[in-house]
């Protein structure tokens, strides 16, 4: 069953296949939208809201919302932005998020959106939380402090890995990411070749003693926004 | 009961970062002591416990704003050691030595052009309200952009070998993260003749200003000391690695050829009371006599000459003033500091036209270590990082005894030197305010570093009698 839908977005014709999800349509189709806790090879999840279009004229996560026939959906007004906006911003005063010497930056899916969304500071007081490193796993670094919960890990490692390492605990502001083992990471069966490790998309979870190694300029966001080698593909399709 | 007058200056001016100055004054209004308190506190040392080894090369150089290469390097020395990598690759060593000299010299030109020239142009007494760099800048536009086009030209040599102008990543554990394309090798030796040129007239202006002064100058805040650096195996100047050599005012050896990773059995510091800033001294002459000045007097003084041919021809006439001795005239600092400036754009030049830049062989590592420690001559003087790292690759222990650290207590008497000749009753007046700048100035102070700050450094003096009341107060 693979029936053909037309909709729009922004005005623009856009065909998808029946079952795929809007920003599965919009991706081929060379449309960018912002998102953090999608990832093309993993389940939708729906969790952190900054891939939020309108459809017909209802807020919808573009990540878990199937493609329908005629639809109107709107990615890029002024409201949307504003709410993608405050989204990134509420993350960046949530966690500790210290761009200036984090070994993620320039390759950091959150820093590279706040740039894209034109965030130059955020507007809410931030919360400073005392948050935890872990440190037992031989080749991996666990760093809580720039979690945001986007839960890649957590289905990553059960259907790309095959393993359970991670789980949510705690709820609402107490809610973090922990292991399938007391005593940290390094007790669990996480390996440094499980794709958990890069599908993180800020610099919680870290291969050791990598760190800098990719000098300035040469970063996946020095050399073009987020969003770009989707966008390419629609310049090329033209 | 004896009584102690007081007199405070807050804040001092032009200089990197926050500070203030108490002068102690007796019944008879007789200077009995002068501190430069250190009012900043920052931490470095405590908050980087936890973070990945890897990480310090980029997170402490925040620290500062003006030498973060310093920082940086010396972080990246101790983790070579932690991760132990005892020699890198050509490349990557030269492409640090070029990041450095490019620090030294964009920092030197900042301090020398932006921050000095004021004073050595127009006098210490001058009207203050041209006696700033826009009144250079007026009176003497040539040299303003020459001081502007200098640090520039050393900027963008950090940027081809860091990444970045101020806090790049290029330096990590064991090498470094990239070598210098043709292009902006080509770039950077476009302007290479003319920074030259500049340079000269930089060693220039400092050597004529201090000869012509040199009456004046060598009571100027002056004093006997100890001097300590890092030198090279052959006894030459080298401003990124070495081991280290201490000499007395004579310029007899206390130590000599001392490897760094074992500084802590000859250094060690003392704290006071009144200051956030420690008190370094050399271990084996104690607190009293140990103490010692680093940076470039210290430098020129320690070395038993220097590589580079034009550098090499200005230290000699450097030490011919002092007939081959110890030049322990504060003022001597800025004659120095330019030779360094000499020095650093040769070898920059001499590093540029070197093809081991664009080797591509940046990285090596060993048999990891339980810790490091780094060394490097900053622009202010010798900087010292150490490290002990867990075996989850978690520091656990950060010691950091920076340049300006290093010169606290020589940077003290200057100050009490200044005050006992200039003091006189119980007002400060704007020539001892700026009398007493000028002497701290010619260390080139960095206080952010200095208290592991945020904001420029005014001065502030305050007089305080021997009740502990104010007498007169003043700022800059």
């Amino acid at each position: 069953m693979s029936a053909t839908i037309h909709f729009t977005i922004d005005g623009v014709e856009v065909t998808g296949k029946a079952g795929q999800t809007i920003l599965q349509a919009a991706s081929e189709a060379g449309i960018y939208i912002p998102r953090l806790c999608a990832h093309k090879d993993l389940t939708p999840h729906g969790s952190c809201r900054v891939c939020t279009v309108m459809v017909n004229g209802r807020p919808q996560a573009a990540c878990t919302q199937p493609v329908s026939d005629g639809a109107i959906v709107e990615n890029e007004t002024a409201e949307i932005k504003e709410l993608r906006r405050n989204l990134v911003e509420m993350l960046f005063v949530e966690g500790n998020h210290y761009c200036m010497f984090c070994e993620k930056s320039g390759n950091c899916e959150l820093q590279a959106l706040a740039y894209r969304l034109g965030i130059q500071a955020p507007r809410y007081p931030y919360f400073f939380p005392q948050r935890a490193l872990d440190a037992t796993h031989p080749d991996i670094f666990i760093d809580h402090n720039r979690c945001i919960l986007c839960g890649r890990c957590v289905r990553a490692s059960k259907e790309l890995d095959g393993k359970n390492v991670f789980q949510f605990i705690g709820r609402g502001a107490h809610k973090r990411v922990g292991f399938n083992a007391p005593d940290g990471l390094g007790h669990t069966d996480a390996a440094v070749s499980d794709r958990f490790v890069s599908i993180c998309p800020v610099g919680a979870i870290l291969k050791k003693r990598v760190g800098y190694a990719i000098p300035v300029g040469q970063r996946l966001f020095d050399k073009r926004p987020i969003g770009s080698e989707i966008e390419a593909r629609r310049a090329k399709g033209k | 009961m004896s009584h102690v007058n007081k007199v405070v200056i807050e804040p001092v001016t032009r200089v990197e970062g926050h500070g203030k100055v108490t002068i102690l004054l007796d019944e008879q209004k007789k200077v009995t002591q002068a501190r430069l308190h250190i009012v900043e506190f920052r931490g470095f040392e405590r908050f980087v416990q936890g973070r990945p080894f890897w990480e310090m090369p980029v997170v402490v150089q925040r620290l500062c704003g003006i030498c973060p290469v310093s920082h940086h390097l010396a972080a990246a020395k101790a983790m070579d050691i932690v991760v132990g990598a005892d020699k890198l690759t050509p490349t990557a060593e030269k492409m640090r030595r070029l990041m450095h000299y490019g620090q030294i010299y964009q920092s030197h030109v900042l301090h020398f052009f932006h921050l000095v020239s004021p004073d050595l142009l127009f006098g210490f007494d001058s009207d203050v309200a041209t006696r700033n760099i826009i009144g250079v800048a007026v009176k003497f536009p040539e040299l303003a952009v020459q001081g502007v086009m200098m640090r520039k030209f050393g900027q963008e040599v950090i940027k081809a070998t860091a990444g970045k102008k101020i806090h790049g990543t290029g330096a990590i554990p064991g090498g470094i993260n990239k070598n210098l394309s043709i292009s902006e090798r080509d770039e950077l030796l476009k302007e290479i003749d003319q920074q030259i040129t500049w340079s000269r007239g930089a060693v220039k202006i400092a050597r004529d200003y201090t000869v012509e002064h040199l009456t004046e100058l060598t009571a100027f805040g002056s004093f006997d000391s100890n001097h300590l650096s890092l030198i090279r195996a052959d006894g030459a100047m080298d401003l990124y690695h070495g081991n280290l050599r201490a000499i007395d005012a004579n310029g007899n050896k206390i130590f000599d050829q001392v490897d760094y990773q074992k500084y802590i059995d000859f250094i060690a510091e003392e704290v006071r009371d009144w200051s956030y800033m420690k008190f370094p001294f050399i271990k084996s002459l104690g607190p009293e006599r140990g103490w010692y000045r680093v940076g470039p007097l210290a430098r020129v003084n320690t070395a038993d000459f220097i590589d580079t041919p034009e550098a090499e021809a200005a230290r000699k006439e450097f030490a011919a003033v002092t007939k081959g001795k110890p030049n322990n005239i504060t003022m001597a600092y800025h004659w120095a500091r330019m030779i360094e400036v000499l020095h650093a754009i040769e070898k920059i030049r001499d590093l540029l036209n070197d093809p081991d830049l664009q080797g591509n062989d940046l990285v090596v590592t060993g048999e990891r270590r339980e810790q490091g420690v780094g060394l490097i001559e900053a622009p202010r003087g010798t900087l010292f990082h150490h490290y002990r790292v867990d075996k989850n690759d978690q520091v656990v222990m950060a010691n950091l005894i920076v340049s300006t650290t290093n010169n606290n207590e020589p940077m003290n008497r200057a100050v009490e030197r200044v005050a006992k000749d200039h003091l006189s009753g119980v007002e400060i007046t704007e020539g001892l305010l700026n009398h007493i700048e000028v002497a701290i100035r010619a260390y080139d102070p960095c206080i952010s570093c200095a208290t592991h700050a945020l904001g420029q450094m005014p001065l502030e003096v305050k007089l305080i009698d021997h009740r502990g009341n104010l007498l007169d107060q003043r700022s800059t």
